[in-house]
């Protein structure tokens, strides 16, 4: 669907390589414990199939999440004195692999269920009508930043470019390889814009330069930051981290 | 004692019936699992100047922690509900919980630390007994609100209103986790210390012992 360039191919295979390796120790770390077999009442040898389960009720978890989630509800917006500063960068590399994206050479692509893919560039972006808000954004760590960002709500842009509104997902590709997917009622929210300022400024490296697509009623880590492709699919596109077991919906 | 007709002995009186004994170890279960997957979470980013110990934890990793805790979450509300259901229609809270004094409790504690605390009907819930499934019971119950609060922020707004805030939910989380467990330890405690309340909890009744005449 995106092209990607073999460096940026080869990055890929190697921090799935690095998940699939964390995921297969997780379980075993945790069923090492002679609590669990305790527990579990039974002989605990197929972690296997123990991942599966928990995989399918996360799935199950999903389903209900989706019917939880009221696509007219608006999260709650704060005043600007509660806006945390310096706002925590949070990636899955450390601060030195944060991607230096040229705003010259910038181009949003698009594609999958899109009538109109034409690569959009960033002075185009910003022409963009644009509405700012200050929200609070919860990391699946636990810990909760409010932060301000300003952007074009994605729904406009979706309809704008002739999205296929009744398909099941929007998935978007980042600069850093990440990846991640949300379903068409999320992205259609209101408030889920595509953030190209935080706080005022334009928008900051670590924080996502150029675009981040802000989720206010969705985890962090369905926040991706440095997106550079929009994909709208009915197949299930996962993400980074869902891959390795993070719940996929994520709704708040 | 024996029937007259049958010559046999009566069967041992029930002690805890089949969906509390059921719902306890369920529950037992579903907790274990949402206390050590917690600890977990927990350390991903410590609310308090802490972390809990790592091995204890259950998991490997936030995201398969996060995958116990979501999943167990399940067994614990719908075992919960069964278990209140129950409690309320039977009228198990009714003859077994109530009527609870503070004044009873207070001398029940003392009796009990002083090793003059009477166990001879495990039937018969002491005050200091009520007053500890009590506890347990408001405690999980808070678990569970403060924890679907964590959970849906945005959908259950009013409830994290009710909690003062995100973080502040998060904090009675902690907090209600920690004095569950508190009281938890204490019930396992006097469980060692009366070994027949397992037994009663396990099979229901205790066994019948040919008493001389």
């Amino acid at each position: 669907m995106i092209k990607l360039k073999m460096g940026e191919r080869f990055a890929t295979l190697r921090n799935r390589e690095i998940a699939s390796l964390e995921r297969r120790l997780f379980l075993r770390q945790g069923l090492s414990m002679g609590a669990l077999s305790l527990l579990a009442g039974c002989n605990v040898t197929d972690e296997a199939g123990i991942e599966n389960a928990l995989r399918k009720i996360s799935s199950w978890n999903d389903t209900v999440q989706a019917k939880l989630f009221d696509p007219k509800r608006l999260v709650e917006e704060y005043p600007a004195s509660a806006i945390v500063r310096p706002f925590p960068f949070n990636a899955f590399y450390d601060e030195d692999g944060i991607p230096a994206v040229s705003a010259a050479d910038f181009s949003l692509e698009l594609a999958g269920l899109i009538r109109d893919r034409k690569p959009w560039s960033l002075a185009e972006l910003y022409a963009l009508p644009q509405v700012t808000q200050t929200t609070r954004h919860i990391c699946v760590e636990g810990w909760s930043a409010v932060g301000q960002w300003t952007g074009a709500p994605l729904r406009h842009f979706l309809e704008r470019v002739g999205a296929d509104t009744s398909a099941r997902y929007v998935g978007f590709k980042c600069a850093d390889d990440y990846y991640t997917s949300i379903d068409m009622a999320t992205a259609l929210h209101p408030q889920t814009l595509m953030a190209f300022r935080q706080d005022g400024d334009v928008l900051p490296a670590p924080n996502g330069f150029p675009l981040k697509i802000r989720v206010p009623t969705k985890l962090g880590f369905k926040n991706p930051k440095h997106v550079r492709a929009i994909f709208v699919t009915n197949e299930y596109p996962g993400g980074y981290w869902e891959d390795q077991g993070y719940n996929w919906f994520a709704g708040l | 004692m024996s029937d007259s007709r049958t010559g046999r002995l009566p069967a041992a009186p029930t002690i805890h019936g089949r969906i509390v004994r059921l719902t306890h170890w369920v529950n037992a279960l579903a907790f274990l699992i949402l206390l050590l997957s917690g600890w977990k979470i927990y350390n991903a980013s410590p609310v308090f100047a802490f972390r809990l110990p790592n091995e204890l934890t259950l998991g490997g990793w936030l995201g398969g922690a996060l995958l116990w805790h979501f999943a167990a979450m399940w067994l614990l509300a719908l075992n919960g509900l069964l278990y209140l259901g129950h409690s309320f229609l039977s009228g198990h809270f009714r003859r077994k919980l109530w009527p609870v004094s503070p004044a009873a409790v207070w001398a029940d504690i003392r009796a009990a630390l002083s090793g003059r605390l009477a166990h001879d009907d495990l039937s018969v819930y002491n005050a200091a007994q009520r007053a500890a499934y009590i506890a347990l019971i408001l405690g999980i119950v808070l678990l569970a609100l403060s924890g679907l609060a964590i959970w849906k922020p945005v959908q259950l707004a009013p409830l994290v209103q009710l909690f003062g805030g995100f973080d502040t939910a998060r904090v009675v989380h902690f907090v209600a986790m920690a004095l569950t467990l508190a009281v938890t330890a204490v019930h396992v405690l006097m469980v060692v210390l009366v070994p027949r309340t397992l037994l009663a909890m396990l099979i229901g009744r205790l066994p019948t012992v040919r008493s001389p005449q």
